[in-house]
C-alpha cells in the first residue's frame, strides 16, 4: 500500500479509480454535537479583514476591481497569487492576485471584450485579432450552424438564455481524486483509456481519443500548477491539509480554464473527514488547525471570480458564481454521511460570517442525526446561508455520491455530466399556437404557420389541440438548437479538465428546461373554466385578452389546474424525448428561473390568464404573484404534483417569508409539556424554562 | 352530526406556524360576538360571511397534504369556533380518528355551564386549547370586548377539570393591557389552572388595520402604538412570576 494511504481501510479503490468506495470504507458517521468546533485563528480573521477591504474597494470601483486584457487563462497561464503567503495554509488564485479577473475567450470572444469594455477594460487587440482570425471560439462554430429558424427563436426569446456566446458549465470534476490518487497515476489511468479506444476511427472513437490526449495534457498542466505554488501534487496528498490543497488545486485548474454559468465543486466534506479523522487520531493537525485549512479554503471559493457583463448579471441577478458543495445525505448502506467535516463547512459561515458563495447545499433527510438536523436549523437562522435538498428523492435515482452543479442539477460525481439548457418559453409558445406561429411582440411569422385561432372566445379543445403542435414544433427547434451548442462546446471550449477527473464512459445528461409554467396553466385553465376573449389588432394578430369569470388558478392545491400544469411538462417532456441528442444525453427538463423570470416574461405579450405584456413570470413553477390565496402548503402542494420523472433537473418554488411567519421565536410552553410530536421537531423545543413546580 | 354536514368557514391557512405546535392547518371559523378593540380580523366578525365546508372537505384537504403536517395538526380559530360548536366537535372528532392533532383557539366566551355534556363531547377530542384571556380585570373585560368575564373563567376550569392541556393567551396593548397590576391579576386567576402548559404573551400589532378600512369601519384603537417585543418579555416575566408566587403559596 502507498504510503500515504497508510491506516486506510484497503479496497478495490486501491486498484480502481473509485472513490465512492474509498469513502465507504473509511469514513467515520458522526453523530454528535457542534461543541467540538473551533472557532477562527487569528490568521484566518486577519486575512478575511484584508478581503473585507478589497471587496470594499471593488464595490467603490463598480463591481470589478482588476481584469486581466492580456493574458488568456489556461491552467498554467499565471504565477502564484496570494492574499498573505505567510499566513494563508490553503493557497492559489485564478490569476497573480485576488480579485483579479481572468481573461477567458474560449466560450466568445466578443463576450470577454464587452465583459472588459463595460468595465472600463480593454482587450489586448491582438489578442482580439487572434480570436477573431485565427482561433475560432465555441460562439463563432453555433452560429456558423444555426438555421434562420433557430436564430429567429433566439431573437424573439422564445428559447432564452442559451448557452451559445459563454461557457456552458454545470460540469462537475472529481477533485477528490486528485487527493486520493495524486496526479500521476489519473495520467496513467487516463493513458490506459487511450490505449484501449476501439481501432477502427470511426469519427466518434476519433474525437473519444483527442478528447483523452486533451485530459491527459490537462492533467500535466494540473501537476504544474501545484509547482506554481510549490507543491508536488504528483502524489496522493498524505494528511488533511495537503488533501484540502490537492483538492482545491483540481477545481482551481478547472475555473482558471473555464467561465461556466456554475461551476460547482462536488461532494468533499466527507471524502476529507477521513484525512482529518486519521490527522486528529495521529496527532498530526489539532481541531483548530483542521478548522483553519477548512476556513482557509472556503475563503478561495468565496473568491471565485468571473469577468462577466452586466446583461449576463441581470440574467441572474448578481454576480453568481455556483459554487455549489453538497453536504451530509445518507448513504444508500442506511449510515448517516454527516462527519465531523460536514459541522466544519457549515461553521465556516460563523467563523467567516455568512456568504452566498460557496453554496453551501445540504442534502437533506428526515433520517439525518437529529443533532445536525439542529445544527443546520440554527446556522440557518443565524446566517440564511444554507440551502437544503431533498436526498430522499434524488437518492432513488443517483446513489449516495452525487452532487448538486448549479442550484439543483443532480448528477453523479465523475460518472454523470450535464449539457446545459436554458429554457423554452412555454407562455410564448401558447401564443404562437393562438396566432398560428406568429411572434405577438415583432409580429413577425416566427414558428410554422399553423392555421391560427380565429373565433372571438378561445375554445379550450381548440386551442390545447394547436398547442400541442406548437409544443412540439418548439421542442424540436429547442433541442436541435442545444445540439449544436453542445457539439461547438465539445469542439472549441470542451472542458479538458474537468473530464479528466471524470470516468471514460461518462453519462450525458441532457437538460432543457421550461419558463412560464404557471401562466400556461392558468391561462389554459381560463379558457377552460371562465371565458376568454381574444382582442387583435388590424392585422388579426391577437395581442391582449379579455377574462371574463373566475378559474381556478395554479397554486391552490386545486387538481382542476394542477392537473393541466401536469400535462402540459408531460407533453412538453413527451416531444423533447422525440428528438435526436447530442451524444447520447438522456433528456430531462428542470422548472427552475429563479431569476431570469423576469426578463421572460419583459419579452413575452399579453397572456390569457389576465397577465398584461411585459409583466414578470412567475419564477420556477412558482403560481403567479399573488395568485396562490391558500398559503404555502397549498402552493407547495401544487408544485409537487408536478411530474419529477419528466423535470429530474429540478423543479422550484420559491418564496420568502417574515421570519414571524416561520414560528415563534421564544418559548410559549412550559418545560414539562409533551405533545404527540416528533422528537426532533426544533420548533417545538422550549428553549426558555419556567421552574413552574416547586 | 354527520361528516357531510357543513360549517362556515372564513378561510383556511395551509401553512399556519404560530397557532399552536408545529406546522398546522389553520381553520378560520367565521362568526364571532366578540368585538375586541384590538381585533386583527374583523372579517371574521359576521355570522354570515365565508363558505360552507364540510368536515370531509376540510379533512381531505389536511390528508392530501399530511406529510407537511408531522409535528403540527390541525387548528381551528376564528371568529369564534365555538359559535359552532357541533361542528366543531364533528370535525375534531373526525381529526381524532385520524390521528390528527387538534388545537382550539378560543376566546372562551360562548361558554354555558348548562351545556356542559356537549362541551365535554368537544374536550375528549381537543388535544389542545389555546385560551385568550382578554383582560384579567371584569370591567376592563367588559371596556375591551363588550362581554362580561364569567363565561371565560367557567370554561378555563371546565377545561381544567376536563384534563385538556391548556395555553392561555393574552394581547398586551399599550394602556389597555400592559399595567402591572392587570398582568399580575392575570397571573393570579390563570395559576390555579392544572392543565396550565404555556403562556403566550402577544405584542399589541397594528396589522388589521388595513382591514377596518377595507370593510369602512372606524379603527377603534386609533394611535395607539404596537407594543415592543421586550415589552411582551417583561410582561410575560411578570405574570410568570405571580403564577409561580401563587403556586409556591398554595405547596
Amino acid at each position: 500500500m502507498r504510503q500515504e494511504w497508510n491506516s486506510f481501510t484497503p479496497g478495490i479503490w486501491q486498484k480502481e479509480i473509485n472513490v465512492r468506495d474509498f469513502i465507504q470504507k473509511n469514513y467515520t458517521p458522526y453523530e454528535g454535537d457542534e461543541s467540538f468546533l473551533a472557532g477562527p485563528t487569528e490568521d484566518t480573521l486577519a486575512l478575511w479583514d484584508q478581503v473585507m477591504e478589497l471587496s470594499r474597494q471593488e464595490r467603490e470601483k463598480g463591481g470589478v476591481l482588476d481584469m486581466d486584457t492580456r493574458i488568456i487563462s489556461t491552467i498554467t497561464s499565471h504565477g502564484p497569487g496570494y492574499l498573505n503567503k505567510d499566513k494563508e495554509k490553503i493557497v492559489g488564485f485564478q490569476t497573480d492576485k485576488p480579485f483579479k479577473r481572468a481573461l477567458q475567450p474560449y466560450g466568445g470572444i466578443r463576450m470577454a471584450v464587452k465583459a472588459c469594455e463595460q468595465n472600463g477594460y480593454q482587450v489586448d487587440p491582438q489578442i482580439v485579432e487572434f480570436f477573431t482570425k485565427h482561433r475560432k471560439t465555441h460562439n463563432d462554430g453555433v452560429f456558423d450552424a444555426y438555421t434562420p429558424e433557430m436564430r429567429a427563436c433566439r431573437s424573439s426569446h422564445i428559447i432564452t438564455g442559451l448557452p451559445d456566446a459563454y461557457g456552458r458549465g454545470r460540469i462537475i470534476g472529481d477533485y477528490r481524486r486528485v487527493a486520493l490518487y495524486g496526479v500521476d497515476r489519473l495520467i496513467e489511468d487516463k493513458q490506459h483509456q487511450k490505449d484501449t479506444t476501439r481501432t477502427i476511427m470511426y469519427s466518434d472513437v476519433t474525437r473519444e481519443r483527442e478528447e483523452l490526449s486533451e485530459q491527459i495534457k490537462a492533467l500535466k498542466e494540473l501537476k504544474e500548477l501545484g509547482k506554481i505554488y510549490g507543491f508536488d501534487i504528483s502524489r496522493p496528498a498524505a494528511n488533511v491539509q495537503e488533501a484540502i490543497q490537492w483538492l482545491y488545486f483540481g477545481y482551481l485548474a478547472a475555473i482558471k480554464e473555464q467561465n461556466g454559468a456554475a461551476m460547482s465543486l462536488g461532494r468533499t466534506s466527507t471524502f476529507l473527514d477521513i484525512y482529518a479523522q486519521r490527522d486528529l487520531a495521529n496527532g498530526t493537525f489539532t481541531e483548530e488547525q483542521i478548522q483553519e485549512f477548512v476556513d482557509h479554503f472556503i475563503m478561495k471559493l468565496r473568491l471565485v471570480k468571473f469577468a462577466r457583463t452586466p446583461e449576463y448579471n441581470a440574467l441572474f441577478s448578481g454576480d453568481p458564481t455556483w459554487v455549489t458543495e453538497s453536504i451530509g445525505g445518507m448513504g444508500i448502506d442506511g449510515r448517516s454521511m454527516v462527519t465531523k467535516m460536514s459541522y466544519r463547512y457549515l461553521h465556516t459561515l460563523q467563523n467567516l460570517g455568512t456568504a452566498p458563495e460557496p453554496n453551501l447545499t445540504v442534502l437533506w433527510s428526515t433520517r439525518l442525526p437529529v443533532n445536525f438536523k439542529r445544527f443546520c436549523a440554527k446556522t440557518s437562522i443565524e446566517s440564511s446561508s444554507i440551502q437544503y435538498e431533498n436526498d430522499d428523492l434524488m437518492r432513488v435515482t443517483h446513489g449516495d455520491d452525487y452532487a448538486i452543479a448549479c442550484c439543483v442539477s443532480s448528477m453523479r460525481v465523475g460518472k454523470e455530466m450535464q449539457f446545459f439548457g436554458a429554457r423554452a418559453n412555454l407562455a410564448k409558445c401558447l401564443l404562437y399556437a393562438i396566432n398560428g406561429g406568429v411572434d405577438e411582440v415583432s409580429k413577425k411569422q416566427v414558428g410554422p404557420k399553423y392555421r391560427p385561432i380565429t373565433s372571438e372566445y378561445l375554445d379550450y379543445e381548440e386551442v390545447m389541440e394547436r398547442f400541442r403542435d406548437m409544443m412540439k414544433w418548439l421542442a424540436s427547434v429547442y433541442v436541435n438548437t442545444l445540439n449544436i451548442i453542445h457539439y461547438m462546446h465539445d469542439k472549441y471550449c470542451y472542458e479538458r479538465l474537468q473530464m479528466a477527473l471524470h470516468d471514460k464512459e461518462v453519462t450525458r445528461w441532457f437538460a432543457t428546461g421550461i419558463a412560464g409554467l404557471s401562466v400556461v396553466a392558468d391561462s389554459l385553465s381560463a379558457i377552460k373554466y371562465a371565458k376568454v376573449r381574444a382582442v387583435r389588432d388590424e392585422n388579426g394578430v391577437v395581442v391582449d385578452y379579455a377574462v371574463e369569470g373566475d378559474f381556478p388558478k395554479y397554486g391552490n392545491d386545486d387538481d382542476r389546474v394542477d392537473d393541466i400544469a401536469y400535462d402540459v411538462v408531460h407533453q412538453f417532456m413527451s416531444y423533447v424525448k422525440g428528438n435526436h441528442t447530442y451524444r447520447g444525453g438522456i433528456p430531462t427538463t428542470s422548472i427552475l428561473t429563479i431569476t431570469s423570470n423576469v426578463v421572460y416574461g419583459k419579452n413575452t405579450g399579453s397572456t390569457p390568464d389576465g397577465r398584461k405584456a411585459g409583466e414578470p413570470f412567475a419564477p420556477g413553477a412558482n403560481p403567479m404573484h399573488r395568485r396562490d390565496t391558500h398559503g404555502a402548503v397549498a402552493s407547495l402542494s401544487s408544485v409537487s404534483k408536478l411530474p419529477f420523472k419528466d423535470a429530474q433537473d429540478g423543479i422550484s418554488n420559491t418564496f420568502s417569508i417574515i421570519p414571524g411567519a416561520l414560528g415563534k421565536d421564544d418559548a410559549v410552553l412550559f418545560d414539562d409539556i409533551t405533545f404527540e410530536l416528533q422528537p426532533d421537531c426544533a420548533c417545538c423545543e422550549p428553549n426558555l424554562t419556567v421552574d413552574e413546580e416547586q | 352530526m354527520a361528516p357531510c354536514e357543513k360549517g362556515r368557514v372564513h378561510s383556511i391557512e395551509s401553512f399556519g406556524t404560530v397557532d399552536g405546535p408545529g406546522v398546522r392547518m389553520v381553520v378560520f371559523f367565521q362568526g364571532c360576538p366578540m368585538r375586541c378593540l384590538y381585533c386583527h380580523n374583523p372579517d371574521t366578525w359576521s355570522v354570515d360571511g365565508g363558505c360552507e365546508m364540510t368536515v370531509d372537505e376540510i379533512l381531505s384537504a389536511y390528508e392530501r397534504n399530511k406529510s407537511f403536517y408531522r409535528g403540527g395538526g390541525l387548528t381551528a380559530t376564528g371568529g369564534e369556533p365555538l359559535l359552532q360548536l357541533p361542528f366543531l366537535t364533528a370535525l375534531f372528532r373526525a381529526a381524532r380518528q385520524k390521528g390528527i392533532h387538534t388545537c382550539l383557539d378560543t376566546s372562551g366566551i360562548v361558554y354555558r355551564p348548562d351545556r356542559r355534556a356537549e362541551f365535554d363531547a368537544l374536550f375528549a377530542c381537543t388535544d389542545l386549547v389555546l385560551l385568550d384571556v382578554k383582560h384579567a380585570d371584569p370591567e376592563g373585560h367588559k371596556h375591551l370586548t363588550g362581554h362580561g368575564q364569567a363565561p371565560v373563567l367557567a370554561f378555563a376550569r371546565a377545561l381544567s377539570e376536563a384534563g385538556v392541556p391548556l395555553v392561555v393567551r393574552h394581547v398586551v396593548v399599550p394602556g389597555l393591557t400592559d399595567s402591572e397590576e392587570e398582568l399580575r391579576a392575570l397571573g393570579r386567576l390563570i395559576a390555579p389552572l392544572r392543565t396550565l402548559k404555556g403562556l403566550e404573551v402577544l405584542p399589541y400589532h397594528t396589522m388589521g388595520r388595513a382591514k377596518y378600512d377595507a370593510l369602512g369601519l372606524a379603527y377603534p384603537l386609533e394611535g395607539v402604538p404596537p407594543l415592543e417585543q421586550t415589552q411582551a418579555h417583561r410582561a410575560r416575566g411578570i405574570i410568570l412570576e405571580e403564577i409561580r408566587r401563587v403556586r409556591t403559596g398554595e405547596g
